[in-house]
Protein backbone atom coordinates (compact mmCIF):
# COMPACT_ATOMS: atom_id res chain seq x y z
CA UNK A 1 0.00 0.00 0.00
CA UNK A 2 1.13 3.39 -0.75
CA UNK A 3 1.82 6.46 1.41
CA UNK A 4 -0.79 8.19 -0.40
CA UNK A 5 -3.16 5.33 0.61
CA UNK A 6 -2.88 5.57 4.25
CA UNK A 7 -3.41 9.02 4.52
CA UNK A 8 -6.54 9.31 2.60
CA UNK A 9 -7.20 6.23 4.99
CA UNK A 10 -5.90 7.57 7.95
CA UNK A 11 -8.01 10.92 7.05
CA UNK A 12 -11.24 9.25 6.48
CA UNK A 13 -11.08 7.38 10.13
CA UNK A 14 -10.07 10.85 11.53
CA UNK A 15 -13.19 12.95 10.00
CA UNK A 16 -15.74 10.02 10.83
CA UNK A 17 -14.33 10.59 14.46
CA UNK A 18 -15.29 14.18 14.09
CA UNK A 19 -18.43 13.40 13.22
CA UNK A 20 -19.44 10.78 15.53
CA UNK A 21 -17.69 11.94 18.68
CA UNK A 22 -19.58 15.03 19.43
CA UNK A 23 -22.42 12.93 19.82
CA UNK A 24 -20.86 9.92 21.55
CA UNK A 25 -19.44 12.99 23.69
CA UNK A 26 -22.80 14.79 24.57
CA UNK A 27 -25.41 11.99 24.72
CA UNK A 28 -23.66 10.99 28.24
CA UNK A 29 -25.72 13.32 30.01
CA UNK A 30 -28.88 12.63 30.67
CA UNK A 31 -30.00 16.74 30.66
CA UNK A 32 -28.94 19.32 27.89
CA UNK A 33 -27.42 23.07 30.31
CA UNK A 34 -29.32 25.55 28.61
CA UNK A 35 -26.18 27.45 28.02
CA UNK A 36 -24.63 24.32 26.42
CA UNK A 37 -27.95 24.55 24.28
CA UNK A 38 -27.35 28.01 23.77
CA UNK A 39 -23.65 27.11 22.56
CA UNK A 40 -25.12 24.23 20.06
CA UNK A 41 -27.44 26.85 18.46
CA UNK A 42 -23.96 29.25 18.10
CA UNK A 43 -22.28 26.28 16.03
CA UNK A 44 -23.19 26.77 12.58
CA UNK A 45 -23.20 30.06 12.40
CA UNK A 46 -19.96 30.23 14.24
CA UNK A 47 -18.14 27.66 12.16
CA UNK A 48 -19.28 28.90 8.83
CA UNK A 49 -18.06 32.51 9.65
CA UNK A 50 -14.63 31.56 9.88
CA UNK A 51 -14.54 30.09 6.48
CA UNK A 52 -15.77 33.42 4.63
CA UNK A 53 -14.51 36.18 7.11
CA UNK A 54 -10.56 35.69 6.63
CA UNK A 55 -11.12 35.00 2.90
CA UNK A 56 -13.28 38.20 2.58
CA UNK A 57 -10.23 40.44 4.04
CA UNK A 58 -7.74 38.91 2.19
CA UNK A 59 -10.05 39.56 -1.18
CA UNK A 60 -10.75 42.50 -3.50
CA UNK A 61 -12.91 44.28 -5.27
CA UNK A 62 -14.13 42.24 -7.18
CA UNK A 63 -14.51 39.20 -4.04
CA UNK A 64 -16.21 42.21 -2.09
CA UNK A 65 -18.81 42.95 -4.64
CA UNK A 66 -19.80 39.82 -5.19
CA UNK A 67 -20.02 39.29 -1.15
CA UNK A 68 -22.30 42.43 -0.88
CA UNK A 69 -24.49 41.12 -3.15
CA UNK A 70 -24.76 38.32 -1.75
CA UNK A 71 -26.10 39.56 1.49
CA UNK A 72 -28.26 41.91 -0.46
CA UNK A 73 -30.22 38.75 -1.93
CA UNK A 74 -30.52 36.94 1.66
CA UNK A 75 -33.12 39.85 2.39
CA UNK A 76 -34.53 38.57 -0.56
CA UNK A 77 -33.82 35.15 -1.88
CA UNK A 78 -32.76 31.94 -0.78
CA UNK A 79 -29.17 30.17 -0.84
CA UNK A 80 -29.47 29.19 -4.22
CA UNK A 81 -30.39 32.91 -5.54
CA UNK A 82 -27.71 34.16 -2.94
CA UNK A 83 -25.08 31.57 -4.53
CA UNK A 84 -25.90 32.57 -8.35
CA UNK A 85 -26.01 36.12 -7.58
CA UNK A 86 -22.54 36.26 -5.58
CA UNK A 87 -20.95 33.92 -8.37
CA UNK A 88 -22.50 35.81 -11.22
CA UNK A 89 -20.96 39.12 -9.56
CA UNK A 90 -18.10 38.09 -9.21
CA UNK A 91 -17.38 36.21 -12.74
CA UNK A 92 -18.25 39.68 -14.06
CA UNK A 93 -16.38 42.27 -11.99
CA UNK A 94 -12.97 39.77 -12.36
CA UNK A 95 -13.42 40.28 -16.09
CA UNK A 96 -12.43 44.12 -15.31
CA UNK A 97 -10.45 44.22 -11.76
CA UNK A 98 -8.99 41.09 -12.47
CA UNK B 1 -54.60 1.97 1.45
CA UNK B 2 -53.02 -0.02 3.77
CA UNK B 3 -51.43 1.29 6.53
CA UNK B 4 -48.24 -0.16 5.34
CA UNK B 5 -48.86 1.28 1.52
CA UNK B 6 -49.65 5.08 3.51
CA UNK B 7 -46.59 4.55 5.41
CA UNK B 8 -44.51 3.64 2.19
CA UNK B 9 -45.82 6.50 0.14
CA UNK B 10 -44.77 9.06 2.95
CA UNK B 11 -41.07 7.24 3.17
CA UNK B 12 -40.68 7.79 -0.62
CA UNK B 13 -42.23 11.50 -0.72
CA UNK B 14 -39.53 12.24 2.56
CA UNK B 15 -36.99 11.21 0.35
CA UNK B 16 -37.60 12.72 -2.79
CA UNK B 17 -38.58 16.16 -0.75
CA UNK B 18 -35.04 15.53 1.02
CA UNK B 19 -33.47 14.77 -2.68
CA UNK B 20 -35.45 18.76 -3.54
CA UNK B 21 -33.38 20.41 -0.79
CA UNK B 22 -30.39 18.95 -1.69
CA UNK B 23 -30.01 20.06 -5.31
CA UNK B 24 -28.63 23.42 -4.40
CA UNK B 25 -25.92 21.62 -2.57
CA UNK B 26 -25.24 19.26 -5.76
CA UNK B 27 -25.16 22.68 -7.86
CA UNK B 28 -22.75 24.57 -5.38
CA UNK B 29 -20.63 21.43 -4.96
CA UNK B 30 -20.10 20.86 -8.23
CA UNK B 31 -17.28 23.23 -9.63
CA UNK B 32 -15.46 22.15 -5.84
CA UNK B 33 -15.50 18.71 -6.82
CA UNK B 34 -13.69 18.77 -10.20
CA UNK B 35 -11.29 21.35 -8.88
CA UNK B 36 -10.55 18.94 -6.11
CA UNK B 37 -9.90 16.24 -8.78
CA UNK B 38 -7.75 18.57 -10.84
CA UNK B 39 -5.78 19.95 -7.81
CA UNK B 40 -4.91 16.25 -6.56
CA UNK B 41 -4.05 14.99 -10.36
CA UNK B 42 -1.81 18.19 -10.55
CA UNK B 43 -0.21 17.46 -6.71
CA UNK B 44 0.69 13.84 -7.73
CA UNK B 45 -2.47 11.84 -6.96
CA UNK B 46 -3.46 9.13 -9.07
CA UNK B 47 -6.95 9.61 -10.18
CA UNK B 48 -7.65 6.61 -7.77
CA UNK B 49 -6.53 7.85 -5.12
CA UNK B 50 -8.47 11.10 -5.49
CA UNK B 51 -11.75 9.22 -5.99
CA UNK B 52 -10.93 7.48 -2.85
CA UNK B 53 -10.34 10.23 -1.07
CA UNK B 54 -13.66 11.71 -1.82
CA UNK B 55 -15.51 8.66 -1.24
CA UNK B 56 -13.74 7.44 2.27
CA UNK B 57 -13.22 11.61 3.37
CA UNK B 58 -16.32 13.34 1.88
CA UNK B 59 -15.55 16.89 3.46
CA UNK B 60 -14.08 19.14 0.45
CA UNK B 61 -12.61 21.86 2.48
CA UNK B 62 -10.30 18.96 4.41
CA UNK B 63 -9.72 17.46 0.93
CA UNK B 64 -8.61 20.75 -0.93
CA UNK B 65 -6.22 21.36 2.37
CA UNK B 66 -4.97 17.73 2.39
CA UNK B 67 -3.95 17.61 -1.02
CA UNK B 68 -2.28 20.99 -0.71
CA UNK B 69 -0.42 19.90 1.57
CA UNK B 70 0.71 16.63 0.28
CA UNK B 71 1.64 18.30 -2.47
CA UNK B 72 4.35 19.97 -0.80
CA UNK B 73 5.55 17.29 0.77
CA UNK B 74 4.86 17.74 4.61
CA UNK B 75 5.01 14.68 6.53
CA UNK B 76 2.24 12.28 6.29
CA UNK B 77 0.50 12.96 9.97
CA UNK B 78 0.66 16.72 9.72
CA UNK B 79 -0.88 16.20 6.41
CA UNK B 80 -3.62 13.88 8.19
CA UNK B 81 -3.43 15.87 11.24
CA UNK B 82 -4.66 18.99 9.12
CA UNK B 83 -7.72 17.16 7.66
CA UNK B 84 -8.59 16.64 11.25
CA UNK B 85 -8.33 20.07 12.38
CA UNK B 86 -10.24 21.33 8.97
CA UNK B 87 -13.41 18.98 10.15
CA UNK B 88 -12.71 19.34 13.72
CA UNK B 89 -15.83 21.28 13.55
CA UNK B 90 -18.18 18.45 12.61
CA UNK B 91 -17.70 17.45 16.08
CA UNK B 92 -20.02 20.40 17.13
CA UNK B 93 -22.37 19.67 14.64
CA UNK B 94 -21.91 16.13 15.68
CA UNK B 95 -23.31 16.64 19.21
CA UNK B 96 -26.16 19.37 17.39
CA UNK B 97 -27.76 16.62 15.06
CA UNK B 98 -26.96 13.99 17.25
CA UNK B 99 -29.92 15.36 19.66
CA UNK B 100 -32.61 14.94 16.42
CA UNK B 101 -31.48 11.16 15.05
CA UNK B 102 -30.84 9.90 18.35
CA UNK B 103 -34.02 8.04 17.78
CA UNK B 104 -32.78 6.21 14.63
CA UNK B 105 -31.35 2.30 14.41
CA UNK B 106 -27.81 2.37 15.48
CA UNK B 107 -26.77 1.87 11.91
CA UNK B 108 -28.84 4.24 10.39
CA UNK B 109 -27.20 6.78 12.68
CA UNK B 110 -23.79 5.64 11.89
CA UNK B 111 -24.47 5.86 8.45
CA UNK B 112 -26.58 9.25 9.22
CA UNK B 113 -22.84 10.82 11.03
CA UNK B 114 -20.81 9.28 7.58
CA UNK B 115 -22.56 12.56 5.48
CA UNK B 116 -22.83 14.81 7.78
CA UNK B 117 -21.20 17.82 6.02
CA UNK B 118 -21.90 21.49 6.64
CA UNK B 119 -24.77 21.55 4.49
CA UNK B 120 -26.39 18.69 5.49
CA UNK B 121 -25.84 19.90 9.47
CA UNK B 122 -27.66 23.13 8.49
CA UNK B 123 -30.54 21.80 6.38
CA UNK B 124 -31.49 19.39 8.72
CA UNK B 125 -31.16 21.85 11.35
CA UNK B 126 -33.06 24.14 10.08
CA UNK B 127 -35.93 21.62 9.56
CA UNK B 128 -35.64 20.07 12.86
CA UNK B 129 -35.65 23.74 14.61
CA UNK B 130 -39.17 24.63 12.36
CA UNK B 131 -40.69 21.67 14.24
CA UNK B 132 -40.36 19.14 11.77
CA UNK B 133 -39.15 15.80 12.25
CA UNK B 134 -35.63 15.12 10.82
CA UNK B 135 -36.40 10.92 9.50
CA UNK B 136 -34.03 8.67 8.26
CA UNK B 137 -35.32 8.77 4.47
CA UNK B 138 -35.48 12.25 4.26
CA UNK B 139 -32.06 13.07 5.84
CA UNK B 140 -30.70 10.08 3.12
CA UNK B 141 -32.40 11.84 0.00
CA UNK B 142 -30.81 15.06 1.08
CA UNK B 143 -27.14 13.91 2.15
CA UNK B 144 -26.97 10.45 -1.24
CA UNK B 145 -27.18 13.40 -4.25
CA UNK B 146 -24.26 14.97 -2.76
CA UNK B 147 -22.44 12.22 -2.17
CA UNK B 148 -22.76 10.41 -5.25
CA UNK B 149 -22.23 13.62 -7.17
CA UNK B 150 -19.32 14.53 -5.02
CA UNK B 151 -17.17 11.04 -5.64
CA UNK B 152 -18.14 11.16 -9.05
CA UNK B 153 -17.57 15.12 -10.44
CA UNK B 154 -14.02 14.35 -8.38
CA UNK B 155 -13.17 11.09 -10.70
CA UNK B 156 -14.31 13.21 -13.52
CA UNK B 157 -12.14 16.41 -12.53
CA UNK B 158 -9.45 13.92 -11.97
CA UNK B 159 -9.41 12.99 -15.46
CA UNK B 160 -10.21 16.29 -17.17
CA UNK B 161 -8.43 18.52 -14.83
CA UNK B 162 -6.30 19.93 -16.74
CA UNK B 163 -8.85 21.14 -19.52
CA UNK B 164 -9.80 23.52 -16.84
CA UNK B 165 -9.37 26.81 -18.79
CA UNK B 166 -9.13 29.77 -16.45
CA UNK B 167 -9.91 29.05 -13.06
CA UNK B 168 -9.22 32.89 -11.78
CA UNK B 169 -11.64 34.28 -14.25
CA UNK B 170 -14.25 31.76 -13.64
CA UNK B 171 -14.07 32.90 -9.60
CA UNK B 172 -13.80 29.18 -8.94
CA UNK B 173 -11.14 29.94 -5.95
CA UNK B 174 -13.91 31.95 -4.41
CA UNK B 175 -17.14 30.29 -4.90
CA UNK B 176 -16.82 28.43 -1.48
CA UNK B 177 -16.97 31.79 0.53
CA UNK B 178 -19.87 33.04 -0.91
CA UNK B 179 -21.80 29.67 -0.70
CA UNK B 180 -20.73 29.89 3.08
CA UNK B 181 -21.86 33.33 3.43
CA UNK B 182 -25.24 32.21 2.34
CA UNK B 183 -25.48 29.48 4.78
CA UNK B 184 -24.01 31.64 7.50
CA UNK B 185 -26.91 34.60 6.52
CA UNK B 186 -29.53 31.75 6.74
CA UNK B 187 -29.33 31.27 10.60
CA UNK B 188 -29.81 35.06 11.15
CA UNK B 189 -32.88 34.98 12.82
CA UNK B 190 -31.53 33.06 15.79
CA UNK B 191 -30.80 34.04 19.24
CA UNK B 192 -27.68 36.07 19.45
CA UNK B 193 -26.66 35.53 15.64
CA UNK B 194 -25.07 38.57 15.44
CA UNK B 195 -22.87 38.90 18.17
CA UNK B 196 -21.96 35.22 17.50
CA UNK B 197 -20.92 36.20 13.88
CA UNK B 198 -18.77 39.09 15.03
CA UNK B 199 -17.01 37.40 17.23
CA UNK B 200 -16.44 34.40 15.23
CA UNK B 201 -15.00 36.88 12.47
CA UNK B 202 -12.67 38.64 14.96
CA UNK B 203 -11.48 35.45 16.17
CA UNK B 204 -11.18 33.37 12.57
CA UNK B 205 -9.10 36.98 11.39
CA UNK B 206 -6.74 37.12 14.63
CA UNK B 207 -6.29 33.13 14.37
CA UNK B 208 -5.24 33.33 10.98
CA UNK B 209 -2.72 35.82 10.74
CA UNK B 210 -0.96 34.17 14.00
CA UNK B 211 -1.49 30.86 14.13
CA UNK B 212 -2.05 30.31 10.66
CA UNK B 213 -4.07 28.24 8.91
CA UNK B 214 -6.33 25.66 9.55
CA UNK B 215 -6.68 26.94 12.86
CA UNK B 216 -8.39 29.67 12.54
CA UNK B 217 -11.67 27.68 11.62
CA UNK B 218 -11.61 25.99 15.51
CA UNK B 219 -10.48 28.82 17.14
CA UNK B 220 -12.82 31.32 15.46
CA UNK B 221 -15.99 28.72 15.99
CA UNK B 222 -14.64 28.19 19.54
CA UNK B 223 -14.98 31.84 20.24
CA UNK B 224 -18.68 32.10 19.07
CA UNK B 225 -20.11 29.39 20.70
CA UNK B 226 -18.00 30.47 23.89
CA UNK B 227 -19.86 33.48 23.67
CA UNK B 228 -23.32 32.24 23.25
CA UNK B 229 -22.42 29.77 26.60
CA UNK B 230 -21.21 32.65 28.47
CA UNK B 231 -23.80 35.44 27.32
CA UNK B 232 -26.88 35.13 30.45
CA UNK B 233 -29.66 32.19 29.01
CA UNK B 234 -32.51 34.84 29.08
CA UNK B 235 -30.51 35.75 25.57
CA UNK B 236 -30.15 32.98 24.02
CA UNK B 237 -33.98 32.00 24.04
CA UNK B 238 -33.11 28.85 25.47
CA UNK B 239 -33.64 27.55 28.83
CA UNK B 240 -37.61 29.14 28.33
CA UNK B 241 -38.98 25.32 28.36
CA UNK B 242 -37.05 22.96 30.95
Amino acid sequence: MSTTFWIILAGAVATYLTRVGGHLVISRFQTVHPRVEAGLNAVPAAVLTTLVAPAALGAGPAEWAALIVTALMSLRGGLMAMFLAGAAVLILARQFVG
Amino acid sequence: MTAEAISESRARSDFWDGVRLSMPVVVASAPFAILFGAIAVDNGFSVLEAFLMSALIFGGASQMVGIELFGQHVAPWLVVLSIFAVNFRHVLYSAGIGRRIAHWPVLQQALGYFILTDPQYAVAEARAASGQSVRFVWYLGLGLPVYVFWVAESALGAVFGKMIPNTHALGIDFLLPIYFLGLVLGFRKRPLWLPVVVASAFASIVAYQTVGSPWHVSIGAIAGVLLAVILPPHHSGVGKRT
